[in-house]
């Protein structure tokens, strides 16, 4: 049903719908609306979990590891300083091998303190062991919830997930959302089926501690699995795509590329400004195209490779820098792309909240033209 | 289960007399099969769990050094959710006691989780080799608060942790000790029948890290309880109810003296003054719990 929805709201509404058993969060800006909007689907009998009203994220997080490893689905959302707070634990759950399913409303990270959008707070668990989905709108923010679901708890994958969405670009936006109804959603993910639980009639031990001789194994594993969960993500969005109508089979996806010599590769809702740029590019005779990354983990290296055949040069737009070196989807798309030949650049923007308009995409267009990148885009002058 | 292979015992490496290894055993003796434990890092972890072996005969999750009780409200959440009912039991440390895991203690005794936390107080953190802790007691020597020309050892007394806890509205709350291990069980069949969070600090001796010989474990732990430098005693809803009694209250040197954390009390000379702030924190204890069988105390 089509419906006008906050974004938090519309992702409340899709968490529901997978009726998680427990959820536990806390409170941060811009993710607030969304546990505000879970607590009183609860209160009002319209969502059957156990809410948990924690002290803190870190204990959000430990209590999500809990609940599933004692078998129930589990849903938190944080961002910025709370996801910082989890870090200990995000690596924990992925280590422990538990589905857990978290939205991330993107955030900067101070200080300075600032609670507008970037994206370093879930890049910077990238190497966590978390899968990690980026929206580019308010309805691939609420479909990615019910494909993470499905993803993370494959038993081929069984690791935890990260949806991402801009935090006030997106969380504090109305945008009309077509919102799936729950016999159909029931039909897609079907209730959480674990391997290994906490239970006393099967004891066994979890998260226990490993020498030299084995720690490494683990690690290995979980690379494994991340890597079986571009298989899977590409299944479950081909059957959410046969089912929903809405496409979500690409780890990648790409705008105007088919003969475009330039493209654009980003994370999230600045896609939709560089898809207006690029339109407007197009008019003025530019072949521009736009390669949007949907999965940040796994990484889709081949699908970046094999998505740009006639391009000679990219622009990689990054809301987060690796400080000391450059964003970190330049880096890996330039990993992905080396002995390509393709111009890979890098341009760090919108850093805290900084607003980023078409002039501003086509301005890095022409720099990209000159050779001109791996910098910041937009400083305020004074600092040059 | 074999007589010799119990919910906690087989294939552990605990030092031969560690007090926190024995604290299992009898823990998971008065808790039965159905329970799940949480346990934090540190000695006990390291001891029971080098994978691919296990000592636990339940389930059984290491979470993190500071959040089995954000873990332990977690699993409770789930369980009833799913409507089964194991009784779910953290045992931590004294370090992830007292310190760094205090906020999501003092948060899943808040939210009233039914959880029985149990943290067995071997007075340092011994697996990251015997650093002070708020449970350490005063004038001890450990690695972060060593004795030397200006320091006579830990300057602080032990932190009140029972009181903190009952005052969280705690049903129950029990200190025990392993030199008392029918005690210790009852009290442990207690905390997990008794509805809510429940808290019990065991009194662990440390043979390696209080240096004294492993065969002394349960003497040293009657030591403790006998000089009242350890008060065994149970809290019904904040109040305290029952307290073991002492009836001829030993000095505190019968304590310090056996064991090498204390040892720069009685070296060179006897420290005079800081054995008399010691036996002040026993009489207190007494005066305060009403140890004494007889009211004036043998000298
Ligand atoms: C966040 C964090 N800080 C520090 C450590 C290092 N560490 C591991 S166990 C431990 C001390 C454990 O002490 P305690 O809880 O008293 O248990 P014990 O070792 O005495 O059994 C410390 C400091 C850690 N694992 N995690
Ligand atoms: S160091 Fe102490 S607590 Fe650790 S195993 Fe040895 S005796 Fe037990």
């Amino acid at each position: 049903m089509m419906e006008i929805l906050e974004g938090s709201h519309a992702v409340a509404e899709a968490v529901r719908l997978c009726r998680p058993q427990v959820v536990a969060a806390y409170p941060i800006t811009p993710q607030t609306h969304i546990v505000e909007a879970l607590a009183s689907m609860v209160a009002d009998c319209k969502l059957d979990a156990e809410y948990i009203c924690v002290e803190s994220e870190f204990s959000a997080l430990s209590a999500c590891l809990g609940a599933s490893a004692a078998g129930s689905r589990v849903y938190s959302a944080t961002t910025s300083q709370g996801l910082a707070l989890m870090f200990e634990v995000c690596f924990n759950v992925a280590g422990m091998r538990q589905p857990v399913v978290m939205t991330i409303a993107n955030r900067a990270l101070g200080a300075p303190l600032n609670i507008w959008n970037d994206q370093q707070d879930s890049i910077s668990l990238r190497d966590s062991g978390w899968l990690q989905f980026y929206a580019e709108d308010n309805q691939e923010a609420t479909d990615l919830h019910f494909i993470a679901y499905k993803v993370a708890e494959d038993h081929r994958v069984l690791l935890p997930a990260m949806v991402c969405f801009d935090g006030f670009i997106l969380t504090h936006t109305y945008e009309p959302v077509d919102m799936p109804s729950q016999e159909a959603i029931d039909a897609f993910l079907p209730p959480y089926a674990p391997v290994n639980i906490l239970d006393a009639k099967k004891p066994m031990s979890l998260g226990m501690y490993a020498t030299p001789d084995y720690y490494m194994e683990f690690r290995y594993e979980t690379d494994q699995a991340q890597k079986r969960a571009k298989e899977v993500f590409a299944e479950v969005g081909a059957e959410f795509a046969a089912k929903f109508g809405r496409d979500y089979s690409g780890l990648v996806e790409g705008y105007r590329l088919e003969d475009a010599d330039m493209a654009f590769i980003a994370l999230g809702s600045i896609c939709g400004t560089v898809r207006e740029a690029i339109d407007e590019m197009r008019a003025d005779g530019k072949k521009v195209g736009l390669l949007k990354v949907r999965s940040f983990r796994p990484f889709p290296s081949e699908e970046i490779r094999a998505a740009l055949p006639g391009v000679s040069k990219v622009a990689v737009l990054d809301k987060n820098i690796s400080l000391g070196q450059k964003g970190a989807l330049a880096l890996e798309v330039r990993d992905a792309l080396y002995g390509s030949g393709i111009d890979v650049k890098g341009y760090i923007l919108a850093l805290g909240g900084r607003d980023v308009r078409q002039a501003d995409i086509k301005a890095i267009a022409d720099l990209l033209e000159k050779g001109e990148g791996d910098q910041f885009f937009g400083l305020r002058t004074e600092v040059l | 289960m074999t007589e010799e292979c119990e919910l906690f015992e087989c294939g552990h490496r605990a030092c031969g007399g560690c007090g926190p290894a024995l604290a299992a055993r009898l823990i998971m003796k008065a808790t039965g099969e159905n329970t799940i434990v949480v346990a934090s890092t540190g000695c006990m972890e390291v001891f029971s769990t080098p994978y691919p072996e296990t000592a636990w005969g339940v389930p059984w999750i290491h979470s993190l050094f500071e959040n089995a009780a954000a873990v332990a409200s977690g699993i409770e959440a789930s369980l009833k959710k799913q409507g089964r009912d194991e009784h779910v039991v953290c045992i931590c440390g004294d370090g992830a006691t007292f310190d760094i895991g205090m906020l999501c203690i003092s948060g899943a005794f808040e939210r009233g989780h039914d959880i029985t936390y149990i943290c067995y107080d071997n007075e340092a953190y011994m697996n990251t080799g015997i650093q002070r802790s708020g449970a350490t007691p005063y004038d001890a020597d450990t690695t972060t608060s060593p004795a030397g020309k200006c320091s006579t050892g830990n300057p602080r007394p032990k932190k009140d942790l029972p009181a903190i806890l009952a005052a969280h509205g705690a049903a129950y709350v029990a200190t025990a000790s392993i030199a008392y291990p029918n005690d210790l069980i009852k009290k442990v069949q207690r905390a997990v029948s008794t509805h809510g969070p429940n808290y019990i600090q065991v009194h662990a001796p440390c043979c390696t890290g209080w240096g004294f010989d492993g065969s002394q474990t349960m003497a040293v732990g009657r030591l403790a309880v006998e000089t009242g430098l350890w008060v065994n005693y149970e809290m019904m809803n904040g109040e305290v109810e029952r307290v073991r009694k002492v009836g001829h209250r030993k000095a505190v040197d019968d304590y310090l003296s056996v064991q090498k954390r204390f040892r720069h009390l009685y070296r060179p000379g006897r420290n005079e003054e800081e054995i008399a702030k010691i036996q002040a924190i026993a009489d207190a204890n007494a005066a305060k719990f009403g140890v004494d069988l007889n009211m004036k105390k043998e000298e």
